[in-house]
């Protein structure tokens, strides 16, 4: 059997739309068979519920039409499957507007398939949740819970034809095990092969983090043309050998330094790295260069998945205000202490309270950036106060704003450019619940 | 925090058995990512070569990370070796002020704390730290 290749084309969202250009031009070349995006960090989900609130056609990723826009056509006249938490908080939404698209391309209407039930809102569900969390579970705050789900529902689907998998809530790495289990015909406990397409998933997840993004120290660790990196593409052998590389004729680099960092980014006991899909134990793993841009990942070992599913609980959580006011020139510093001062004293202790003195270059700077060009690195004579604080009342939070802003006549001499900024927090727990509480299932986009 | 402090003090600490001991930043022996999950921190240390594991191993110490960052106010450190990656992984909890939901930092996900980390000063000989990669200014 062939290879399975996948390409990664967006590791959060927010990230860059234009990578995927080039990682599907790289696919095609290669026969790739999937495609995947991850735009779904955990607070993501709950905003784009909160977006949902307000509009029910609304709460998929903003920019999924930029995203399939410039694939679309190739991925479907290719055969390359599309496989994406781009669904957010409404995956019917997200797959309804991918038909409009795929309609506005004049394309033949996709087979689109919807993943479901990650979302947590029945009664005996918030029943368990209130059992196990109480008294943390606030039901008056709560946005939404979302369980983790995994790759079984995403292979099923692709094996019955979906061209394009529509998830919200689902393990990162799922998105990359789920098309490869559909490729091999894997078996749900097949652990062995399933950790090694997980630790692919994991490396691939966060698309440019083992490409050269978010490595470069100039002078130590130094990454070519950053500002066109490539987007990341993994082979996975039968065996579970891996290799990652990325698109080519892209900026970046991919070697074994940018390979280990990913590798052990948010991994806590390397024995354990829990999906919903696999126990996956990264303590034997190898790691070799097999070519420019190559790198081969070897020796992952798997066992049984966890029993539990890793929930989201998000609840409404006050507000964040924060504002800032910069001084420049003799004693910047020490009147940028006296501005925190006055607040604090001002403020006294009706909410937390922080203080940052961002100093560097800014005020004194020109749009153009030459001053910060031409000033040498730790003379800088300009220093930034920053203040955040935090409270459940919105007009407590307000008063910080106001007092940053009485500074500029009640305040040390020369304070310029306040800037302040008042927005709703979300706070969060995290919990674990069993697997027949939170049953995944998908279907065809009607 | 005291980086420079660290810097200009990585001269002549001392001998040991007619070796020259000299300190040096982390960073000239290894690099490393931050990663988080709600308020714990996840930070990975990786040797640029297999030989300076043995000294990562030795030097870099749960005690030492724990202390290294106590204005940061961890309730646990914990510390995991993947000796085939010739890399160390630190897991830092109760470090970020409840994390992205409720820290009040700008950095809010703790991103910047491996370049905390990468300033503690290891211990090495002499000659060692002569062949370490180091900043090259153009």
């Amino acid at each position: 059997m062939d290879t399975f290749i996948a390409g990664c084309a967006a590791g959060f969202s927010g990230d860059r739309i234009d990578g995927v250009g080039p990682v599907v031009s790289t696919l095609i070349e290669r026969g790739g068979h999937a495609l995947i995006f991850e735009t779904l960090a955990e607070r993501t989900l709950a905003l784009a519920q909160l977006a949902r609130n307000q509009d029910p056609d609304a709460g998929y990723e903003p920019l999924l039409d930029d995203m399939l826009r410039p694939c679309l056509a190739d991925c479907l006249r290719h055969g390359i499957r599309i496989v994406s938490n781009f669904g957010q908080a409404n995956p019917p939404a997200a797959a309804r507007r991918i038909r409009g698209l795929a309609a506005e391309l004049a394309l033949q209407a996709p087979r689109i398939a919807v993943l479901s039930g990650d979302r947590l809102d029945q009664p005996e569900q918030l029943d368990y949740l209130r059992t196990t969390l109480s008294p943390a579970f606030d039901t008056d705050r709560i946005v939404c819970i979302n369980v983790y789900q995994g790759a079984a529902e995403i292979a099923d689907a692709l094996a019955a034809g979906a061209e394009i998998v529509v998830a919200g809530r689902v393990a990162d790495p799922s998105l990359f095990v789920g098309p490869a289990m559909a490729h091999y015909g894997w078996a749900t406990d097949n652990w062995s092969s399933l950790a090694a397409a997980t630790v692919a998933g994991h490396l691939l997840e966060c698309g440019t983090q083992v490409t050269g993004g978010y490595f470069a120290v100039p002078g130590l660790k130094d990454v070519p043309d950053m500002h066109c990196l490539g987007y990341p593409i993994a082979e996975l052998d039968g065996d579970g050998t891996i290799v990652v590389g990325k698109a080519r004729d892209t900026g970046g680099r991919v070697d074994e330094q940018t390979v280990k960092e990913q590798l052990l980014y948010e991994v806590h006991d390397p024995a354990g790295y829990l999906t919903p899909d696999v126990t996956a134990d990264i303590t034997q793993v190898k790691v070799a260069t097999v070519g420019a841009d190559r790198v081969r990942v070897g020796g992952v070992r798997g066992h049984a998945r966890p029993d539990l599913l890793k929930a989201n609980v998000f609840m409404h959580g006050g507000w964040l205000a924060e504002a800032e006011i910069s001084y420049a020139g003799l004693q910047a510093e020490a009147r940028a202490r006296l501005a925190a001062d006055i607040v604090r004293k001002r403020l006294g202790n009706t909410m937390p309270l922080r203080a940052d003195l961002i100093g560097a270059l800014s005020i004194l700077g020109d749009d153009a950036g030459e001053m910060l060009a031409a000033l040498p690195v730790g003379h800088g004579r300009d220093v930034r106060l920053r203040m955040a604080a935090t409270h459940p009342d919105r007009h407590t939070a307000e008063t910080l704003l106001r007092e940053m802003n009485a500074l500029y006549t009640c305040g040390p001499a020369g304070g310029g450019g306040v800037r302040t900024s008042l927005r709703p927090r979300l706070n969060s727990i995290s919990t674990l619940v069993p697997r027949d509480l939170a049953p995944a299932s998908w279907s065809f986009l009607p | 925090m005291n980086t420079r402090t660290q810097q200009t003090r990585a001269e002549g600490v001392g001998t040991g058995a007619g070796t020259v001991l000299v300190e040096v930043p982390l960073y000239r022996l290894a690099h490393g990512r931050t990663g988080d999950k709600g308020d714990i921190s996840n930070i990975s240390v990786i040797a640029w070569r297999d030989d300076l594991f043995p000294i990562l191993l030795e030097q870099l110490t749960v005690e030492a990370v724990q202390a290294w960052f106590a204005l940061r106010r961890p309730t646990r450190v914990s510390r995991y070796s993947i000796a085939t990656l010739c890399a160390l992984n630190f897991v830092i909890e109760g470090v970020l002020d409840g994390g992205v939901n409720d820290a009040l930092n700008l950095d809010a996900h703790g991103k910047a704390l491996s370049f905390h980390l990468m300033d503690i000063p290891i211990v090495v000989a002499a000659e060692v730290a002569a062949g370490l990669p180091d900043i090259h200014h153009p």
